[in-house]
């Protein structure tokens, strides 16, 4: 037993130091809310811009409504019904919008702060008929998703380095095939490394995407060190000059410390051979996923550096709720969902398109 | 481990009740308030948390529990019953069929976990001394069928599959082979689908028709949010379901699926996933991980763990050895092997009353790595030194600590340790002669 001494005393330590990040947080917290008298008037010019794009983004408005019908039926459907059979706005009234939130897997923390902002703001405005409420929340999901650096951050240097990490059976492997077709219709030199080379038949996963999709793959052998792998292919993408380079990693779930000190060590490979590298680490969640996305998305955080958030099986009926609670406790933004089984299912996100999605009729 | 942070929560909530010896309504609602927020937190269904908090309540504040001398202690012990209820009771088991070949199939969401765990449980079956096929009926997903057959190597089970054809008529043609190659049990492995693709979750029905299976078994990822509900539900209708499998328990999710999916479906969860190697398929026991959840341990499976994984005739030597104080670092090191062979610390600690809660914080590894490099250490000394260790002097430790790559504090440390282990064993040694005369000693436990 006294073997644990040593660990119990370091553990000390820790908590000390969590004890002060946590004071950090709620400092920044209390900034964000300051600054957000600023992202009001972002939001105004998002508006604008958006009516100049709208034109190319109505297909993409579609695929989100369809892909989040059923997300809409649960979300807004519940939210409409609640409208129309409690007219004011008292206790019951938030009492019940909590409820319908953290059943959208939003989480009771979210949801709370949610509802407290919806509240005031319905305070503010004197407002107190429900049916007024709707657009209230809808404003306030969209600024909470709203948040700089969602585009992907590729352009400057070449090859631009995407390393995509997550849990077992999130989807990374069918996300990034989706991604290199996307990147391919765009007139990219694209090349993919099969860098999980733990799971069965991962390889042979992703050669067969690479396949259709006409890109190329590095490879090695199932159970080669995935290191090797990622090194091979980083001069593979320089020789040829690729644009993008897309590597796989093996699923890992988030609280096996020796795998997250493999893939951290996996992007240190990537930044010894490109120190401007990996440009992007996109997390793949499970859109059914429930409050332990916020765990996952904390601690791959911690041991990659994640850019973004891939949401995979939009489709289903699951509410990608968690997104909303990973915005307000993690600030990472959410870059591209996945909408169905299709190649062309990836969306680039769009909190604009996504909160009208989830709450217009 | 899951349920960690479930756990952790509910015994916050309890400590405050267990101190108490009156304990007022005020006192119980409080409490089922912030029960409820860690239902919620952990993912358990919503419209489940409601019945769940108002059945507690009832029985706790009926006037027996009030006025109990523990009332506290009553509190947590309604909790437990019911959590286990909502869990299913007891352990539940495979259903066979008593004309042979018996015949699974594992059905699911994208992603959850089929086709390992179609792997695995067949080698639960090979260890029972049946002989499973496994089937590759997933002709969607890229090189799934291949997944299976790497699988099937890997574990020594027979992989029938039939490339891109319809996957009825794979089914339908398995049940021949199996018959052919001597098989007495089948597990289909189908391909992921969302259950509101009703031309998929045709393609479920029309195989279940066909073949008529024994058992079919939802697998669900135990770190699905409110969803999993719905899930289970359409799957359930659908198909009717005689079990679910939880996968990637081993995770730090609090696993609320784990209590939702019972409660609403009905059908009991029949195996737990608690690791990425092939063997880590366990019996779901809801009454043991009720304890577990609640931090009262459990026992019962350490002590199969331990039955099954010890060799006896060894831990009788072994005792002797402590006894008579010849216990060497050699010694040590085989025991710690053989706990190691029981499975990853983390989860053997778990299972020690009380143990769970000291344990919070730590790195979420114990790191079995720790164990690996003790290893190396006792492996680098020489067979004297192994038996008397007290003649490591300081060039014994440097050249110690050179040859199993660790520092010389790492050999100091391991060193201090044994003494004091060495120690802890004289005390009980002392006493197991002595009878009970002298009571036990206060256990140096380094977490108090």
């Amino acid at each position: 037993m006294a073997l644990f001494k040593r660990k119990s005393k370091k553990n000390q330590k820790e908590v000390a130091v969590e004890e002060e990040q946590l004071v950090q947080k709620n400092e920044e917290l209390t900034q964000v809310v300051e600054t957000e008298a600023d992202a009001q008037t972002s939001i105004v010019e998002a508006l604008v811009d958006d009516d100049v794009k709208k034109k190319s983004k109505t297909g993409l408005f579609d695929k989100f409504k369809q892909g989040l019908s059923k997300t809409r039926s649960s979300l807004s459907g519940r939210i409409n019904e609640l409208i129309q059979s409690t007219k004011k706005l008292d206790e019951d009234f938030w009492e019940e919008l909590e409820e319908i939130l953290i059943q959208a897997d939003v989480g009771v923390n979210t949801s709370l702060e949610l509802v407290e902002k919806v509240k005031q703001t319905a305070r503010k405005k004197k407002i107190s008929d429900s049916s007024e409420v709707m657009s209230i929340i809808a404003d306030e999901v969209r600024e909470m998703l709203n948040y700089e650096g969602a585009e992907l951050n590729l352009q400057a240097h070449t090859p631009g380095i995407i390393m995509v990490v997550g849990v077992n059976g999130a989807g990374k492997t069918t996300s990034i095939a989706k991604l290199a077709y996307m990147f391919k219709n765009e007139q990219q030199r694209v090349i993919l490394a099969a860098a999980d080379t733990f799971r069965a038949a991962a390889i042979d996963q992703l050669q067969i995407w690479a396949d259709r999709v006409g890109v190329e793959l590095i490879k090695h052998q199932e159970g080669a060190d995935p290191g090797a792998v990622v090194f091979d292919a980083i001069s593979a993408a320089k020789a040829r000059k690729a644009d993008v380079l897309i590597i796989d990693t093996a699923g890992r779930l988030q609280n096996k410390t020796n795998l997250m000190k493999e893939i951290s060590k996996i992007r240190k490979i990537i930044e010894r051979e490109i120190p401007e590298g990996p440009q992007e680490v996109l997390l793949v969640l499970d859109a059914t996923t429930g409050q332990n996305a916020i765990s996952q998305a904390r601690i791959f955080e911690e041991a990659t550096g994640v850019t973004g958030i891939v949401l995979t099986k939009l489709d289903g009926t699951a509410k990608g709720g968690i997104i909303l609670g990973i915005a307000s406790e993690l600030k990472i933004p959410v870059k591209f969902v996945g909408v169905g089984e299709g190649m062309d299912d990836m969306k680039a996100f769009d909190p604009e398109v996504f909160a009208r999605a989830l709450f217009e009729e | 481990m899951a349920f960690e942070g479930l756990s952790q929560r509910l015994q916050d909530v309890f400590k405050k009740l267990r101190g108490k010896g009156k304990i007022s309504e005020d006192d119980v609602n409080l409490a089922m308030r912030e029960v409820r927020l860690a239902l919620l937190e952990a993912d358990v269904n919503f419209k489940v948390v409601k019945d769940f908090i108002g059945r507690v309540k009832e029985r706790a504040i009926g006037q027996e529990v009030l006025q109990s001398l523990t009332p506290g202690q009553q509190i947590i012990k309604i909790v437990h019953d019911e959590m286990a209820a909502l869990m299913g009771g007891s352990e539940s088991k495979l259903t066979f069929s008593s004309r042979p070949p018996t015949i699974f199939m594992a059905v699911g969401l994208q992603g959850a976990g089929k086709t390992t765990t179609v792997a695995k449980l067949g080698k639960v079956l090979v260890k029972q001394g049946r002989k499973p096929l496994l089937v590759a009926c997933d002709i969607y997903r890229p090189a799934a069928i291949k997944q299976l057959q790497v699988l099937g190597e890997q574990t020594g089970i027979p992989v029938f599959a039939m490339g891109q054809n319809k996957p009825l008529d794979i089914a339908r043609a398995s049940i021949e082979y199996a018959k052919n190659r001597g098989c007495d049990m089948i597990i289909l492995d189908t391909a992921g689908r969302l259950h509101i693709d009703s031309e998929m979750m045709d393609e479920l029905v029309q195989i279940k028709e066909a073949v008529k299976p024994d058992e079919i078994l939802l697998v669900v990822d135990a770190m699905t949010g409110q969803d999993a509900v719905n899930v289970s539900d359409h799957f359930n209708s659908q198909l009717g379901l005689s079990g679910v499998i939880l996968t990637k328990l081993d995770g730090d999710s609090r696993g609320g699926a784990a209590l939702s999916v019972k409660a609403v479906t009905g059908c009991a969860i029949k195996f737990v996933g608690m690791g990425e190697k092939l063997d880590a398929l366990e019996p779901f026991y809801p009454d043991r991980m009720a304890s577990r959840i609640l931090g009262m341990g459990d026992v019962l499976s350490l002590v199969e763990k331990a039955q099954a994984n010890i060799d006896q005739d060894k831990a009788r030597e072994m005792e002797r050895k402590i006894r008579e104080q010849e216990f060497t670092l050699e010694d040590f090191l085989e025991q710690m092997q053989q706990v190691k062979s029981m499975g990853p610390l983390d989860e053997l600690l778990g299972m020690i009353p009380g143990m769970g809660k000291k344990l919070k914080g730590m790195p979420a590894s114990f790191d079995d790595k720790e164990i690996v490099h003790i290893e190396a250490i006792i492996q680098s000394m020489t067979t004297d030194e192994r038996r008397n260790p007290t003649i490591i002097n300081g060039s014994r430790k440097k050249r110690i600590a050179r040859g199993s790559g660790t520092r010389v504090q790492d050999v100091n440390r391991l060193l201090k340790q044994f003494e004091e282990s060495r120690k802890m064993m004289k005390q009980l040694a002392d006493i197991s002669k002595k009878g009970k005369k002298g009571g036990f000693p206060p256990m140096n436990f380094p977490f108090n």
